[in-house]
């Protein structure tokens, strides 16, 4: 089974929720990242994304397979999509079916972390100034005297802002 | 030797193009960094980036083979 796949178009979250059906889950968990306008005091008009494809299926695969061996779930699916989106979009979802809903949950926080830190997907926003900037790419160049803890760290941070967040 | 190099995102703007076949006698992926810094400036330190050769991680220090297809990874934002 794929557990990972990029779309061009608009994320098919009723059929990619089908893919998770089991007769021994008793329930699903799933979280959908959306396109929100405003970062880091921008006001965001659209996004841009896009993959290393090659290895970003690589990279989530092994992400998900991971998942289903530290959390006895049934089944789980990650879809990011690429391209350009608008406001409101869903850039990325994550699915999770399991026999009792903590691992559900569990799992699927497992999945979206590992996804922003680890698979090589870029995002560009646009900003309602006219100005445009690669989030996480843009500031590291205006300081490269700036040494952090960015989203290649094998150190899982748990936060829920996008992987904008340099903290 | 003879490497082919894919970019994305902000390297490929600076690079002003998504892949290119160089003749170079680096023997790493950090030598490649550093010849390809000088030409296109990349604003990018190399501690701010990972590296992949045949599309798998690899070291900076690796020993690169003729063919090798290489890319630098800014810092990513999937989600």
């Amino acid at each position: 089974m794929m557990h990972f796949r990029f779309t061009q178009t608009a994320i098919d979250t009723t059929g990619a929720r089908r893919e998770l059906l089991d007769l021994g889950a008793g329930g699903y968990v799933s979280f959908e990242g959306w396109v929100r306008d405003h970062n880091e005091g921008q006001e965001v008009t659209r996004l841009e994304y896009e993959a290393f494809q090659e290895l970003a299926v690589k990279e989530g695969e092994r992400i998900v397979a991971d998942a289903l061996r530290r959390f006895p779930v049934k089944h789980a699916l990650c879809i990011h999509r690429i391209g350009s989106l608008a406001l409101s979009d869903m850039a990325v979802w994550v699915g999770v079916s399991s026999a009792h809903r903590g691992e559900a949950f569990d799992a699927c926080r497992f999945i979206i972390d590992e996804v922003k830190h680890r698979v090589p997907i870029w995002k560009k926003e646009h900003y309602r100034s006219g100005d445009s900037g690669w989030v996480n790419c843009e500031r590291c160049a205006a300081a490269p005297g700036h040494t952090h803890g960015h989203e290649h760290d094998d150190e899982l941070e748990h936060h829920d802002e996008p992987a904008a967040s340099h903290s | 030797m003879q490497l082919k190099i894919q970019y994305y995102a902000l390297m490929r703007e600076q690079a002003g193009r998504s892949e290119e076949t160089l003749e170079t006698s680096c023997t790493t992926p950090a030598d490649l960094y550093g010849e390809l810094s000088t030409r296109y400036r990349f604003t990018l330190t190399r501690e701010q980036l990972k590296v992949a050769v045949n599309a798998e991680f690899s070291d900076w220090s690796r020993r690169l083979a003729a063919g090798d297809a290489v890319v630098f990874i800014p810092p990513v934002a999937g989600g």
